[in-house]
């Protein structure tokens, strides 16, 4: 093959080819479509944490008009199982039977209990007011702290108590590394659930036809193949009898990459029925039965030695993880990433991590956004602020001397993390350009004139992406942590594909067509890959772990790279010519002195309708496929820094986001224009979570935060401007050196405020170690340094 | 003039009321049932799938139409109290044209990566910009504050309206 030529795509800004459709209002989400005699689905929903069901009686509800079904768990026992997590990763982890619709006994409110098909949403909500339920309460587990107390509640009364999984991960002397220490930091962390919110809740229609056994899921979704994997296999269908489309999707930052129960619910409600079924989760619901993320309690210590030089960190996670390990991934993913990151921006020599993760009478935690990361990067932040404070020293300051320096990669930290192609001291030094000290000091200067409490934060970061198959394959959970991409030549020249990565929203669809492009020497708008559809898409991951630049990608160059040698081979037989004499531009072949030979619509034109041409009749292959996955590397990591201004009103206790900055280094960047679109989205999530964001349940696990009156988004006059900058350290595994982007923003941005409010109260000699942090903490910290 | 009973509601005739309205310029005659939002009804009875339902009580603004003039939530009002209204949603806004410069900015500046707070997103933005709403970036954070997103974080939904304000036509 010709020497590659310089890029002319890759590294452009473009916004995502559907941008102009979609903000046309000619978006097709999965709402927007209905089909011929479908009906709608509503689920009754359990309104107690944890209870018996002793009878149920729906002959009312069933005899209201347009209802045609009111269906429980002994209707579709005999067309669905159970969901069950398994996951090997996890040794001795309990993971109780999940019936898609309870089985004699509520685990959590919110757990769907009976579903209504009707002529309407509306006339399947009235249905829904005259079912009849006998529930016996049941003592419920809510608290995770006092989970594993003895006599405390149990989430599931059949199980011996509510351990769900423990682990350790250790590494290095962390009992020496302790008794030698110089300084001990030590602090209780307390992280609040939340959720992701997605603006498009989530929804699916599901078709089954009866003759062919065929059902057709249209659904708003991260990851089509997994859930027609585990659709054929709860269903009982062979997967070619499973197709999965994934249009428009509204959304989906974790949210809408598990297989829950009441979609579960919905397709076997098509099967029984034969007719297709719409479900469109309401806001109430969403917040209710959507995955939650987080909840965890953290008591961290770190160790330093007498110049100020991190030795150790030593950690315990209690995870309260809800009712059941989420289908198919495990909750426990969750506490693990919560600590695996724990230090990994610095030279640690020991590390030691205990995990608990425990049921709740709560809804289900589950994968969202930046998974764990921002635990563990907020414990890490927070000690290591709390270090230099007792040392008095710069924050910044005391970052660069314990940063793991480039030299020393490739590194395996003492907690397991293989850390490469990282650049923590490139980040730093490009955060201080970015940051303009001098014009901070005079806003903070400002805010004290006013009356605030003005405090400036950081947070550095290394965030793991595009898990490879030790995630989940090796724990046999059937979730492809690799990508395929097929492209085929059109007669008229262009290029059609399709992908399995998803498009969410992050604009992946465009930036696989740009890389082929970019292969092919063809301009943007000439290539076009779809996403979304089993029937089409070839198998692959999806959109997870950050996947679609380190993957994705890789995947569509090598597809580009087998359809270019298939084009030159076409090519050189027509013309007679060597197929290394040739090479493409603009749309044509082209000889050595870049002469055009053959547009690639006379190539495609003369192999599909002219194959007696070829000479020996040996058609060029123009159709082709590559996959990609790693043999290497667990996961990509990717590493920056965040910084955040914040003031604090001290008469009201609100805490006010001034700006934000962040440096990352995702390294080699396809798209600038959608990796600062995920950076700046990102980044408001994790302010969500630093200051609004939170699922709360009283003790008794009644949940208190249903609406979004109730728990607090981000609204665009209270989030700052977020000045993105980027340092490109190209993964050294792949051939295009992009890793993950979608997640760095959620991070670290939470670490980074957190750590300004600490820096605002610190004068009064008070900090907070809890998220979100709420005006009522804030006000709680300053009295007690008035009490003090 | 088209005449729509909002299937599959129609079975829900016990309390059904006869409107007529005007909704992107056409007459529409329809029977709704009385407790239907106008939003759902302008999506399913219309087939006007561009207002989106992202919360259903008043807060995210996905639903934002105009009526009369003026943004409102469509999951606020009901169908039957848009009898005699003047009804514009994004289909209408785009089809006229007066949304194409905003529109433009948005999709180069990445102002939408789902999309699905976007039709309301463009109404409001533009509803802030022909009441001689400028550039300033607080103004303009303080005029969205009523439509959430999830996925940009604002910044670049601002950016685009400070760059549509600085070329708005604004009367004088
Ligand atoms: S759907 Fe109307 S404001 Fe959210
Ligand atoms: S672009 Fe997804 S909610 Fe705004």
């Amino acid at each position: 093959m010709t020497a590659v030529r310089p890029p002319r795509l890759i590294g452009q800004p473009a916004p995502r080819p559907e941008a102009a459709r979609l903000a046309s209002g000619a978006g097709a989400y999965v709402d927007d479509v209905d089909l011929p005699r479908q009906l709608h689905a509503a689920f009754l929903r359990s309104p107690h944490p944890h209870a018996a069901i002793l009878g149920h009686d729906a002959t009312a509800a069933r005899a209201l008009p347009g209802v045609a079904a009111v269906l429980f768990w002994d209707d579709l026992a005999g067309v669905v199982t159970p969901l069950q997590t398994r996951h090997a990763g996890f040794p001795g982890l309990v993971s109780p039977p999940q019936p898609p619709l309870a089985d004699r006994r509520v685990a959590y409110q919110g757990e769907p209990v009976a579903l209504v098909l009707a002529a309407s949403r509306a006339l399947a909500e009235d249905a829904l007011e005259a079912i009849a339920i006998d529930y016996a309460p049941l003592p419920a587990a809510a608290d995770a702290a006092t989970a594993l107390d003895p006599g405390a509640p149990k989430a599931h009364p059949d199980l011996p108590d509510n351990l769900c999984w423990a682990g350790e991960i250790s590494g290095g002397d962390v009992d020496g590394a302790f008794r030698d220490a110089a300084l001990v930091v030590a602090q209780t962390f307390r992280f609040t659930r939340h959720t992701g919110v997605t603006l498009e809740p989530r929804g699916l229609i599901a078709a089954f036809d009866r003759a062919s056994g065929q059902l057709d899921v249209r659904i708003s979704h991260q990851q089509p193949h997994q859930l027609q994997v585990y659709l054929a296999d709860l269903l009982g269908l062979p997967m070619t009898r499973v197709r999965v489309i994934a249009p428009d999707v509204g959304g989906g930052f974790g949210i809408k990459m598990h297989v829950y129960a009441d979609e579960v619910a919905v397709c076997a409600a098509a099967r029984l029925l034969g007719r297709p079924v719409k479900f469109i989760a309401d806001r109430l619901e969403s917040m209710a039965a959507d995955v939650h993320a987080r909840e965890h309690v953290v008591d961290a210590r770190m160790a330093l030695d007498a110049a100020g030089r991190i030795t150790a960190f030593d950690v315990a996670d209690r995870h309260g993880l809800g009712a059941y390990t989420v289908f198919p991934r495990s909750s426990t993913m969750e506490t693990v990433s919560a600590v695996r990151t724990i230090g990994a921006p610095y030279a640690m020599a020991a590390f030691r991590a205990r995990m608990q993760a425990v049921f709740q009478n709560k809804s289900l935690i589950g994968q969202y956004r930046s998974v764990g990361h921002p635990i563990a990067c907020t414990v890490t932040e927070a000690l290591v602020d709390q270090a230099a404070r007792t040392r008095g020293e710069d924050p910044l300051a005391f970052r660069a001397r314990n940063y793991t320096p480039g030299a020393a990669l490739p590194f395996t930290n003492p907690a397991g993390v293989r850390l490469i192609d990282l650049s923590h001291a490139a980040c730093h030094a490009r955060l201080e350009a970015l940051m303009d000290r001098d014009a901070v000091r005079r806003d903070m200067a400002d805010a004290r004139a006013r009356g605030r409490l003005p405090g400036l934060g950081f947070a550095a970061f290394v965030e793991l992406t595009a898990s490879g198959s030790e995630a989940y394959g090796a724990g046999g959970v059937a979730v492809a942590a690799m990508d395929s991409v097929t492209l085929a030549l059109e007669p008229d020249g262009t290029v059609k594909g399709e992908a399995s990565v998803s498009e969410i929203g992050q604009g992946i669809a465009g930036t696989l067509a740009r890389v082929v492009a970019d292969a092919l020497a063809l301009p943007a708008d000439q290539v076009r890959i779809a996403t979304g559809d089993t029937r089409s898409a070839p198998h692959g991951g999806g959109a997870w772990s950050s996947r679609g630049a380190a993957i994705g990608a890789e995947a569509a160059l090598g597809a580009a790279a087998r359809l270019r040698a298939a084009i030159l081979a076409g090519a050189a037989a027509l013309l007679q010519a060597q197929p290394e004499t040739l090479d493409l531009a603009d749309g044509a072949i082209v000889d050595a002195s870049g002469a055009p030979r053959l547009t690639l619509a006379a190539l495609a034109q003369a192999a599909l309708f002219r194959g007696h041409e070829f000479p020996g009749g040996r058609l060029p292959q123009l159709a082709v496929a590559h996959q990609h996955g790693r043999a290497q590397d667990r996961a990509v990591p990717t590493n920056g820094i965040q910084a955040a201004l914040v003031e604090i009103d001290p008469g009201t206790g609100l805490v006010a986001c001034r700006r934000h900055w962040v440096v990352e280094d995702c390294g080699r960047i396809l798209n600038p224009l959608l990796v600062d679109a995920q950076i700046r989205g990102g980044v408001v999530q994790g302010i969500g979570a630093a200051l609004y964001e939170a699922c709360r349940y009283d003790g008794e696990g009644q949940l208190l935060t249903g609406t979004l009156a109730d728990y607090l988004l981000p609204m665009a006059a209270e989030m700052p401007d977020i000045a993105v900058a980027h340092v490109e350290t190209p993964y050294s595994g792949s051939v295009l050196g992009a890793k993950g982007a979608g997640e760095a923003g959620t991070c670290a941005a939470a670490a980074a405020v957190l750590n300004a409010v600490n820096d605002a109260l610190a004068p009064f000699g008070t900090a907070i170690a809890e998220l979100p942090v709420t005006p009522v903490l804030v006000l709680d910290a300053l009295a007690r340094r008035q009490a003090a | 003039m088209s005449a729509r009973t909002g299937m599959p509601d129609s079975l829900d005739t016990k309390d059904s009321v006869d409107i007529s309205c005007r909704v992107n310029g056409e007459t529409v005659a329809a029977r709704v049932p009385v407790r239907q939002s106008l939003v759902d009804f302008l999506r399913h009875g219309l087939g006007l799938t561009g207002s989106h339902v992202g919360c259903e009580h008043g807060v995210c603004g996905a639903c934002t139409i105009v009526l009369d003039g003026r943004c409102v939530r469509g999951c606020l009002l009901l169908a039957a109290q848009a009898d005699g209204a003047e009804i514009e949603t994004i289909e209408g806004a785009t089809a006229s044209g007066r949304l194409d410069a905003l529109r433009a900015e948005f999709v180069t500046r990445a102002g939408l990566q789902c999309g699905f707070c976007t039709p309301g997103m463009l109404l409001t933005a533009a509803e802030f910009l022909d009441a001689g709403g400028g550039p300033d970036r607080s103004e303009i954070r303080d005029a969205l504050s009523g439509n959430y997103c999830r996925c940009t974080g604002y910044h670049a939904i601002v950016d685009a309206v400070e760059a549509a304000a600085r070329s708005h036509p604004r009367s004088a």
